[in-house]
């Protein structure tokens, strides 16, 4: 049995697709079924805005949703698309860019749940405050949807760049590492995000005269927490557009392919740290706005230094690609 | 193409120290960040000591960063050393 690159590219299309909308589907389906229960809690302690509660638990798992459609799209784009002009680069990249999206989709389903599922019970607290509580949640899940974005940007340019010029030792590698940079990253900054507006949501049902500075906090955590992502996003594009020189041995292609495991999977802890850290800080603020600046000094304080360990894994996969 | 010996060594050390330091920072980056969030909350409850308050998290989250130090450390060894 002979294996050309039709099969090849043909195997990396179907596999790719399955695993992009495999592991995209499950985020969002924890996210909305979170944001389902909290709105039965929420329906059960305050029956008579059952209208109101509904129209937002639809409206914030539509949000959460669209991470995995994304990841629909990408399956679509792999099962129908003609990829047969490629090299076995192509055949790489394509699996890379379903399992970016794959991985990507995740963090983001979960994360947009949480905002949703606290602006249902705040509601039910504060029925009067529906419209600062809907605000509050769209902005948040939205922000939180940006890490599943990265992982669509990242697949659509592993899919729709030409490799075929490219050497396949190691350019095989480096797109396959590109892929798993994004996608990966984008889960810890998804969750992240997501905490940082489920602590806003909650925060303005029980004061909602805070609701302008809590919100203004929330999306300054939440734009610190993006910052794991961004960096697995940078990676992801240095290990895209760096032209490879053409190689025999394994180690240089290995070495690109450890470089985006690493910064995908060392920026998922920060981004869900940072999440919790900034968290605190929009909690608290929204129980006593008047210490708005101690409480966001110490939040951006503990945000920092959690940033580290994703300084530390960029700093590796920076050396694994320029350095060894 | 043929694979020696010594190059699926070096490929295998760049995949470990990759491994390591990835895996490696998933911890202290929650746990840093769950000291941050009790910090706050202490802060909100208290905050006159907030001064008091911030150098405590800062030592706590300097504690849980020493795992992710170690991983680095692994992480060059591989990379540069071994």
């Amino acid at each position: 049995m002979t294996l050309n690159v039709h099969t090849w590219i043909g195997i990396a299309a179907f596999l790719g697709g399955g695993l992009a909308m495999g592991l995209g589907a499950i985020g969002a389906a924890i996210g909305e079924g979170y944001t389902a229960a909290q709105a039965n809690y929420a329906l059960s302690r305050d029956p008579k805005s059952a209208g109101d509660l509904f129209k937002t638990m639809l409206v914030g798992q539509a949000i959460a949703e669209s991470a995995s459609i994304f990841a629909l799209v990408i399956a679509m784009i792999l099962l129908f698309s003609d990829f047969s002009s490629g090299s076995l680069v192509t055949a790489s990249a394509i699996m890379a860019a379903g399992l970016s999206m794959g991985f990507g989709a995740v963090g983001s389903g979960v994360g947009s749940g949480f905002p949703a599922a606290a602006a249902c019970t705040g509601m039910a607290r504060q029925p009067a405050m529906g419209a600062r509580l809907t605000t509050n949640m769209l902005v948040g899940s939205a922000v939180c949807q940006t890490p599943s974005i990265f992982a669509l940007v990242t697949s659509f340019i592993l899919i729709f760049t030409d490799f075929s010029k490219a050497p396949v030792n190691p350019a095989w590698a480096a797109v396959m590492g590109a892929g798993l940079a994004a996608g990966l990253a984008a889960i810890g900054s998804g969750i992240g995000g997501g905490v940082v507006a489920q602590a806003s949501s909650e925060g303005i049902a029980r004061n909602p005269d805070s609701q302008k500075q809590v919100t203004n906090v929330m999306l300054l955590g939440q734009a610190i927490t993006q910052t794991p992502a961004i960096l697995g996003l940078l990676i992801s594009f240095i290990l895209i557009f760096k032209q490879f020189e053409a190689t025999d041995a394994l180690a240089p292609g290995i070495a690109l392919l450890a470089s985006g495991l690493c910064m995908g999977i060392g920026a998922i802890g920060p981004g869900i740290g940072e999440g919790i850290a900034s968290s605190g800080g929009v909690r608290w603020i929204a129980k006593s706005p008047s210490f708005a600046g101690e409480l966001t000094r110490t939040m951006l304080v503990g945000m920092a230094v959690a940033e580290s360990t994703a300084i530390y894994s960029m700093v590796i996969a920076l050396a694994l690609i320029f350095v060894v | 193409m043929a694979i020696e010996g010594a190059d699926l060594v070096k490929a295998a050390a760049f995949l470990g120290a990759g491994i390591s330091m990835g895996l490696g920072a998933i911890g202290p980056g929650v746990g840093e960040g769950m000291a941050a969030a009790k910090a706050c909350e202490a802060i909100g409850r208290n905050p006159k000591e907030a001064g008091l308050l911030t150098r405590t998290m800062l030592v706590g989250q300097a504690v849980s960063e020493s795992t992710g130090i170690y991983s680095l450390v692994i992480a060059l060894l591989l990379l540069f050393v071994v």
